[in-house]
């Protein structure tokens, strides 16, 4: 499939002088931001540091007020939501937003579907579908097989953060969002997503929100630090870690 | 839940598809098909007849409420719509403006007509949420009646068309009361399975979620304004589909037919006999014609003004809805969780 021409030189993600203001809030101001194809970075800031908004505008949850988003190339800051989802970005939601009356089957079949020609198909699934398949194969891949026919709401907090990262891995995405994935995870199941995370292939790159820095460190190759709606460092992990004014913001003040 | 058919054990796989074919289905099956060998030609015509019709309706109704989330009141408006077609380009007594084509042409352009019809009122409704929903489709629903009654050019004003009945095809009289059973039958079945079917293939399933998580269908690369558009324009079939049979089993369609009265009535039908799946659709169908055809003569009978008759219908409404969230299915699912339950520990046996 060559329905994505522009993947060569371009950065996989672009963000120029990208503001969002709600009333007289600035959440975020004057975000400059590329990433490349594949590259893998963390966006680390305190509560309130605008993280989260950021994620919504590049998904187009809502749109910016200012500036420019530019996917593989292409500019998609007036695309709606689901346009952006089929040229291949996906996210996770920190407060998991599932179908909580489906099967975990249900739920990532659908998220097959989205991505796929079939999306108003009046004809049920057989059982050699293509899309059954690959949902089979993702839920498997999040560790979720034994549970394929639970129904979500009956599934503990850490399985339904799994099955978060499975629908996101739906559809041969391109660049993946995941909004504090480790959040409420227990010592086991963290690891156990950071050999997800790791164990995705060299072209699949993406964007982490990650509170835990442990987490965040380990996943990512370049680390994005911002306050107060803004970007204020961008580096290499260990120069994270050890930039003083870092440490001051956001690992609790070290030096008082 | 088809996509854990597609992965159930093994001996359900061995078996043929009619050996899956549940036991009630069977029971149901058979005596709706033996009903017309002891049941008098009132029963058949008035009472199962129009259960089937406002069933069918009502189904489209419950289609888009229960898997979409979007409770319309124009259902009555997108049968009317198929109706008064099938009366302009088919045959009626108003011969200067009803056209005369063939029934193989009038009934799939009326309903063809019907679901643009319902296509563009979704455009329009599907922007709107909840109580916006109702106040828009109730609009409709009252801008159509107040136009079919005031344009004599196409609709026929007040009068309506007359002598509108069914083609006479393979020679039988489709209006006799047992064929007219088994046509209504057959089509309710029809959209019963049909609706039953689409809630599980692609389509009803991302409806569904739409209705739960709107905003995670569009992260998940879906068009959700899209998918709830489809959703009117589907539904417009059945209704369609009950609005033609209905414009025969009257003889007749008139403004009356697309009033606000019996839109609502579509509403209390679908709500009383549960949103939750197509079969509460006909059982809220079937009380709904049972009261109103036999509520006046029970009022009479215990010495009350037959006139009140409506004031029973809207007192088993009202008892329903109280005691269930989900019409009379909530009642039934109650009843058979309840009958599970230990009646000491209140835990659920298997």
């Amino acid at each position: 499939m060559n329905a994505h021409p522009n993947t060569g030189t371009q950065n996989a993600l672009e963000l120029r002088g990208m503001s969002k203001r709600f009333g007289a809030l600035a959440a975020l101001s004057d975000i400059e931001l590329s990433v490349r194809p594949g590259e893998r970075r963390a966006v680390l800031g305190s509560n309130g540091a605008g993280k989260t908004t950021l994620f919504n505008c590049i998904t187009g949850d809502f749109p910016p007020s200012e500036g420019a988003i530019r996917f593989f190339g292409e500019d998609i800051t007036r695309f709606p939501a689901h346009e952006r989802i089929r040229r291949g970005l996906r996210r996770t939601y920190q407060i998991s937003l599932l179908f909580t009356g489906l099967t975990v089957m249900d739920n990532v079949y659908l998220s097959c579907l989205g991505v796929s020609r079939g999306r108003f198909s009046f004809l049920r699934a057989r059982r050699d579908d293509a899309l059954v398949a690959s949902a089979e194969e993702l839920v498997e891949t999040v560790n979720l097989w034994d549970v394929r026919d639970t129904l979500v709401n009956e599934l503990s907090y850490g399985q339904q953060r799994q099955l978060e990262i499975a629908m996101a891995l739906s559809g041969a995405p391109r660049f993946i969002l995941f909004d504090e994935p480790a959040a409420g995870l227990s010592p086991t199941e963290r690891s156990e997503l950071i050999e997800i995370l790791t164990g995705l292939p060299g072209h699949m790159g993406y964007i982490i929100i990650e509170h835990d820095m442990d987490v965040a460190l380990r996943v990512s190759e370049f680390v994005t630090m911002m306050h107060n709606g803004r970007i204020f460092k961008e580096g290499k992990p260990a120069e994270i870690e050890e930039d003083p004014e870092v440490q001051a913001l956001y690992l609790g003040g070290g030096d008082e | 839940m088809a996509l854990s058919e597609t992965t159930t054990s093994p001996n359900e796989d061995t078996k043929v598809w009619i050996e899956r074919v549940p036991a009630p289905y069977w029971i149901v099956g058979v005596i709706l098909l033996i009903i017309p060998s002891f049941a008098s030609d009132f029963v058949m015509f008035q009472i199962f007849g129009w259960t089937f019709i406002l069933g069918m309706i009502a189904t489209s109704l419950m289609f888009l409420g229960g898997y979409g989330g979007m409770v319309s009141l124009a259902q009555m408006t997108f049968a009317g719509v198929a109706g008064y077609m099938v009366a302009i380009f088919g045959e009626s007594a108003i011969d200067t403006i009803s056209l005369g084509w063939p029934w193989y042409i009038a009934i799939p352009l009326a309903l063809i007509i019907a679901m643009l019809f319902a296509t563009a009122i979704g455009w329009l409704a599907v922007r709107t949420e909840g109580i916006y929903t109702i106040m828009i489709t109730l609009a409709i629903a009252a801008a159509f009646f107040y136009f079919t009654r005031q344009n004599y050019d196409i609709f026929n004003g007040f009068q309506g068309f007359n002598s509108v009945l069914p083609p006479p095809l393979f020679g039988v009289d489709w209006r006799g009361p047992e064929a007219f059973y088994y046509l209504t039958l057959f089509w309710a079945a029809a959209t019963y399975f049909a609706v039953l079917y689409l809630s599980r293939a692609p389509f009803g399933l991302a409806l569904q979620g739409v209705r739960d998580n709107p905003r995670r269908m569009a992260a998940l690369g879906y068009n959700v304004t899209a998918h709830r558009v489809a959703a009117y324009a589907f539904s417009a079939i059945p209704a369609g589909v009950g609005g033609i049979l209905l414009t025969w089993q009257s003889a007749q369609i008139s403004p009356g037919t697309v009033g606000i009265q019996p839109a609502i009535d579509i509403l209390i039908i679908a709500v009383v006999g549960g949103l939750s799946h197509p079969v509460g659709a006909f059982i809220g169908a079937f009380l709904y014609v049972v009261l109103k055809t036999f509520a006046v003569d029970f009022l009479i009978a215990i010495g009350l003004s037959g006139d009140r008759f409506q004031l029973l219908i809207g007192l088993g409404f009202l008892l329903v809805v109280a005691f269930s969230e989900d019409g009379l299915l909530g009642l039934w699912k109650k009843l058979r969780d309840s009958r599970k339950r230990d009646p000491l520990t209140g835990e659920v046996r298997e």
